[in-house]
């Protein structure tokens, strides 16, 4: 085409309106932001005009709040009206606030920020979606994947854990974010004229400012946080989880500082007998076995994970099969009971958590009540073998205990019957090993770690995958229950695969549809398309 | 109590001649009613346009001092029949609903009023609800115009054309003998901007002059032979009356007329995408100054055929922009041309969307395909909008630039706190033991039920017709019956009669549950007739059981608490599996805690600093015991009950926890315990201003508990390093 140009690039000398489109969710105070910003505006010389869909943005929704401004012919007296957009045009959009890291995605993923203009002001905080919460393991997107898209896709991206701040200053997300859009220097406003704003309004100033300071504070930091996204490094800003590098650290040098005295010897058997990587989980492998029952059953975990152990020489020199088996082991010989359940809630260490949570002051008074719903195979669980199997044969007793416990029970942790009931619970810890739960998990345990001895020489990796199997059985009662049946459907499914070259990937895609309903629907699905269903 | 109050708002409405209105749309269409004179305001409230019910109800010493009657009706249709009063008595009315869905409500009454004509202004005020955030299906309201024939007006979006179309939206409708719609979209509702006010005037002919001198004539009534002669009344003498005078008052806007031999016609309430696509072309400026001749049809129905022929006379080519389907403008006005001989080629949908909002984006597209065609030299073809360009396109903002799975969808849902959730947690775990159930929706926050985790209901067919939509599934020799859902709010709007009066004469063995959470929730807590608080404006209080009772429901219950779980679990399938003929209704209360809140929180807020005992409950999870199965939010799904980084270095999933937003409504507990589910969950209270009594007893237990605490971690000594 020949293109004949008549008029300007519509880039140059061009007056357009400063664009912002605010992402939030219902009751985040979105709404909240815009007005500030249209008071601001409005007080400095500018035209203002916002909009939004509130009848969504009430109800946690995701919603848009748009704004537009636009500067005022100073002294002019007739000022002729601007022709402002209700919408947001993809490409067109000069500062996009998010108050949530999914949502600057979206902000993204709709077009809103885009390299070539948007200055992308977000908190890095999490509000997770329902499909992430509602997995019955970790479902959750991948927060610094969703940094990296919008370090790229934004012209600069302004960032910060804005709901901690909010949080920490008693006041609301909206006036971080307020401040981080000042601190960011978009707007052609100054400090002291946003700061007006927020007292123009006149709710909660004092609260309001100190968040806005702080939300200030960290957009206008200069940018020294350099990402390099190619190698895939985490990004600095975002909250560590997972194990202290430094412990894992200390736990492969000298396990021996990271325990008492009285499993010294357990962590110099864990110096001396295995693989540094698998270090850091044995030592609280270790720990936990010893806090849940006794020494002695630390030594037993560590014989269990010894057997283990000596297939390494089989594998990737990753030392991954101990490292689960560390893992999965503890766990499973750590299972829910009533003592162990009585147990955390009576600690003192569990009292300070609720309180410190609860930002109980001293001038107050707290009291925790807890909600439990014992089963008879829970009850029957704690008890002698002999005691329990009768428990769960009694017509009679099973009748008592549901009249009892069908409507659940309340106890109040912290006054003195609720506390003493608990307490005693707590201290049926010697007698567990003679109960009857204990014993058929022990066996449990054994078959387990048996099957994936048998593959470990032939299939290093299908044996890793056995162990990872454990992750299904969680919970309590019937989740519980379900967790158990689809644990020994993968189990019995193990034979089949064994000796086909793709039988840990096939083992993995089982136990990943045993996690994607409750009903274990899938995994029967998943079983009968390969045929394999367990009857 | 609606949920926002305007009380600060209201007082805009004083403002007087030429003193600066600043606010939002809807509340610059309440000013621009008083300063026509209105003698009377009914509607029905519903997105966009329940902030003028509610701004309404927060002025009513004002409306006091004008003699201006306002009702909050009774439904779509309650309100269109009062607009009764416009046809023999010269007073001006203003009624208001939620668009499409408000409309098919209020038609039967619209007909009428249509048929017959009116003497006083009458204004239909619509919110309409299409595009991004509309909650209904996606509809015209110009099919509703144009059936009954009511002149539809579609402003421009800023403030001043806004309230300038109300004050000519009463004379058009006076000068026609014609109903009046306003048609506000969606955006334009919650637009924040500024006009100069103008007085607020009273009304000339007040309702009690009506009352004194009755007038009565039979030209009026819909019977033959009148409704004959209305008909040609229409089209002879209304529809010629109209167009003089949209003529006369320039109505419609022409811009740069003769500016090019092509141009764009458009929806006033279009301006604005239409002008910002325009910018982006870089053929207007910001202040609308197209470089393109355009006509701006702020009203929409009837198409002005003189206007439309003369526009188009010399051009070759104009481009419609009109926003829905079907394409009733484009159709008009090509017949327009077609009788008019005239050769300008007309173009539409062939180069815009030909369904979906007309976004910005969507224009520009469309607008610069039509420039393209006609006139190429006049764009800088090197920096197109980046709107415009293929996705392929690396420039596009819509190129890929994050995983897709990365963003999950985040629809509304029940609120934290929300009474309505424990039903549906509830209904689960009954269904989990009777078998699964056919489930009619309604239309109101229950509806929420039909997304994760809930998946409960399988259609809605309309406010109030939960139960209606269950009706032909009454299979007598069925093992199961089907389940509807209804609010309170569509409860008395229709369902009364239209499901549970249905369900009794035709005798379905439905399960009905009435949500009755004392408001009509969803539309922003407006009273109903079975609210609980008295209202001093409205008679409230009236049981939904004793409405249920006498119409011929004999198994009813009324819930009175929805948290406990476990007792609507067992109500549910006592009524599902109950042999007692006839519809089972069960009515849920509880009241909304959107509304609770904001009645409670100043309250407390006193009570604290006057030093009063009060406690405030939360719950929490305990991470060392919750093994991160998450059990429990795929039976609440409430926001602050959300998951968080597994503290225990051995486990890697996360655990569930409680949000500090959380308000201690207790469902966490009330489901752990009826569903069984684990021990974690705790209830803390929190006593602020304990008495003296709470701090002697927390003080011996806290010796006591101490001291067992102490034994135990002796036990544990020599585990953790020192």
């Amino acid at each position: 085409m020949t293109a004949t140009i008549t008029n300007p690039p519509r880039s140059a000398a061009r007056v357009r309106p400063i664009t912002m489109a605010i992402l939030a969710m219902g009751g985040e105070g979105g709404g909240v932001l815009s007005d500030w910003i249209v008071d601001l505006a409005e007080a400095n010389g500018y035209f203002a005009q916002s909009t939004s869909v509130p009848g969504v943005a009430q109800r946690t929704g995701a919603t848009v709040y748009y704004v537009e401004l636009f500067p005022k012919q100073p002294g002019a007296v007739h000022q002729p009206e601007p022709v402002l957009s209700t919408m947001p045009t993809p490409g067109e959009v000069d500062i996009v606030v998010a108050s949530e890291l999914m949502e600057a995605g979206r902000s993204i993923q709709r077009g809103f920020t885009t390299p070539d203009r948007t200055t992308l002001i977000a908190s890095t905080s999490r509000t997770y979606a329902m499909p992430e919460r509602t997995a019955m393991g970790d479902g959750r997107v991948d927060s610094s994947k969703l940094i990296s898209a919008a370090i790229a896709a934004s012209q600069q991206f302004i960032r910060g854990d804005f709901a901690r701040i909010a949080q920490e200053t008693g006041s609301v997300i909206s006036a971080v974010l307020f401040g981080a859009v000042a601190g960011a220097g978009v707007l052609p406003f100054t400090r002291v004229q946003f700061e007006d704003a927020i007292r123009a309004g006149g709710k909660g100033v004092e609260p309001s400012l100190l968040a806005f300071a702080e939300g200030f504070a960290v957009a206008a930091k200069p940018a020294g946080m350099s990402i390099d996204i190619s190698i895939g490094s985490r990004p600095d800003d975002l909250p560590s989880e997972g194990p202290d590098p430094a412990e894992v650290q200390l736990a492969i040098d000298s396990p021996a500082s990271l325990v008492g005295s009285r499993l010294q010897a357990q962590a110099a058997r864990i110096a001396a007998e295995f693989p540094a990587e698998a270090r850091y989980m044995l030592v609280n492998g270790i720990k936990r076995t010893a806090e849940y029952q006794d020494v002695a059953y630390a030594d037993e975990y560590l014989d269990r994970i010894a057997s283990v152990t000596s297939f390494e020489t089989g594998g990737d020199g990753s030392g991954i099969l101990t490292t689960e088996a560390a893992r999965f082991t503890a766990l499973w010989m750590t299972y829910e009971d009533t003592i162990r359940v009585a147990f955390h809630k009576t600690r003192r260490r569990r009292f300070d958590r609720v309180g410190k949570e609860a930002r109980v002051t001293d001038a107050q008074v707290m009291q925790v009540r807890e909600f439990l719903h014992p089963q008879v195979e829970e009850i029957s669980d704690t008890l002698p073998t002999a005691l329990g199997r009768w428990l769960l044969r009694s017509a009679a007793m099973n009748a008592i205990i549901h009249k009892v416990t069908h409507k659940g029970i309340k106890i109040q942790t912290t006054s003195v019957w609720g506390f003493t009931v608990l307490y005693f619970l707590a201290r049926l810890r010697p007698i567990r090993r003679r109960s009857l739960r204990f014993g058929q998990e022990q066996q449990r345990i054994d078959e387990w770690l048996d099957l994936a001895r048998m593959h470990a020489v032939s299939d290093y990796a299908l044996a890793t995958e056995i162990i990872l199997c454990q992750q299904v059985v969680k919970g309590y009662g019937s989740t519980h229950a379900n967790g158990l049946r689809n644990f020994t459907a993968l189990m019995g499914a193990v034979p089949v695969l064994a000796g086909d070259p793709r039988a840990a990937e096939r083992l993995r895609n089982l136990r990943r549809a045993a996690l994607a309903d409750e009903t274990g629907q899938q995994l029967q699905a998943a079983l009968s398309a390969s045929s394999m269903r367990s009857s | 109590m609606a949920e926002r109050s305007f009380a600060t708002e209201v007082q805009e409405l004083r403002l007087g001649a030429g003193e600066e209105f600043r606010g939002e749309g809807i509340l610059a269409v309440t000013k621009g009613l008083l300063q026509s004179g209105v003698a009377y305001v009914g509607g029905y409230q519903g997105a966009p346009i329940s902030h003028l019910m509610d701004v309404l109800g927060d002025a009513q010493d004002i409306l006091d001092e004008l003699g201006v009657y306002f009702e909050n009706s009774a439904s779509e249709a309650t309100a269109a029949a009062s607009l009764a009063a416009s046809v023999h008595y010269p007073l001006r009315g203003a009624i208001t609903f939620k668009s499409t869905v408000g409309f098919n409500v209020a038609s039967d009454a619209l007909a009428n009023l249509s048929s017959g004509g009116v003497l006083g202004g009458a204004l239909v005020i619509i919110g309409e609800d299409y595009g991004e955030g509309a909650s209904i299906m996606q509809e015209r309201t110009h099919a509703f115009a144009m059936k009954s024939q009511m002149w539809l007006l579609d402003p421009r979006p800023n403030l001043t054309a806004i309230v300038d179309m109300v004050e000519k939206g009463f004379e058009l409708s006076e000068a026609s003998n014609t109903p009046v719609i306003l048609e506000l979209r969606l955006r334009s509702c919650h637009l924040h901007g500024a006009f100069i006010a103008k007085d607020n005037r009273k009304p000339s002919f007040s309702i009690g002059d009506a009352l004194a001198n009755p007038k009565r004539d039979l030209s009026r009534v819909v019977l033959p032979p009148a409704s004959f002669l209305h008909e040609q009344e229409k089209v002879n003498k209304r529809w010629p009356a109209a167009v003089q005078f949209i003529k006369d008052n320039h109505l419609n806007e022409f811009v740069a007329d003769g500016a090019q031999d092509f141009g764009i016609i458009l929806q006033g309430g279009l301006f604005n995408n239409v002008n910002r696509a325009l910018e982006l072309l870089g053929l207007s400026d910001p202040f609308g100054n197209s470089s393109i001749p355009l006509y701006v049809m702020n009203v929409t129905y009837p198409v002005i055929d003189d206007e439309v022929i003369g526009f188009c006379e010399g051009k070759r080519a104009v481009l419609l922009v009109e926003e829905g389907q079907p394409d009733f403008i484009e159709q008009n006005i090509q017949a327009i041309l077609r009788r008019a001989d005239a050769t300008a080629k007309l173009h539409g949908k062939d180069l815009l969307p030909v369904a979906g909002e007309y976004t910005p984006a969507a224009v520009t597209k469309g607008v610069l395909a039509f420039i393209q065609k006609y006139a190429p030299e006049l764009l800088d073809q090197e920096s197109l909008p980046t709107s415009t360009l293929p996705v392929t396109d690396p420039r596009s903002p819509y190129a890929e630039r994050i995983e897709p799975d990365l963003v999950q969808g985040r629809p509304p849902g029940f609120c934290t706190g929300c009474p309505e959730r424990p039903i549906f947690a509830a209904l689960t775990l009954a269904q989990r033991e009777v078998g699964e159930h056919h489930v009619s929706a309604d239309i109101g926050c229950h509806l929420f039920s039909i997304n994760a985790p809930f998946n409960i209901g399988g259609t809605t067919m309309g406010y109030g017709l939960g139960s209606a939509g269950a009706a032909a599934l009454n299979g007598k020799d069925s093992s199961s019956r089907p389940i509807a859902i209804m609010g309170d709010g569509g409860f008395w709007h229709n369902g009364l009669t239209s499901g549970v009066g249905n369900a009794v004469f035709n005798e379905n063995d439905q399960l009905l549950v009435i949500v009755d959470n004392a408001y009509s929730a969803a539309t922003g807590g407006q009273d109903v007739l079975s609210s609980k608080a008295a209202n001093p404006l409205r008679s409230t209080q009236h049981s939904i059981e004793k409405a249920v009772r006498g119409i011929g429901v004999k198994w009813s219950r009324t819930v009175t608490n929805t948290f406990k779980v476990d007792e609507m679990r067992d109500l549910f399938k006592e009524a599902l599996t109950s042999t007692d003929k006839g519809p089972k209704v069960i009515i849920a209360q509880s009241e909304c805690t959107l509304n609770r809140t904001r009645r409670e929180k100043p309250l407390i807020a006193r009570r604290v600093k006057e030093g009063k005992r009060v406690v405030r409950e939360r719950f929490g999870v305990d991470p060392e015991t919750c093994t991160g199965d998450h059990s429990c939010i795929r039976i609440s799904g409430c926001p602050s009950l959300t998951i968080g980084p597994n503290p225990d270095p051995m486990r890697e999933d996360p655990i569930a926890t409680v949000l500090d937003s959380c308000v201690g409504c207790g469902l966490c507990g009330e489901n752990a315990h009826a569903a069984a589910l684990c021990p974690s969950f705790y209830r803390t209270e929190i006593i602020t201003n304990p008495s003296r009594w709470d701090r002697t007893k927390t003080s011996l237990r806290h010796h006591y508990i101490g001291f067992l605490q102490r034994g135990v971690e002796r036990r544990l000594a020599g585990i953790d390093p020192a």
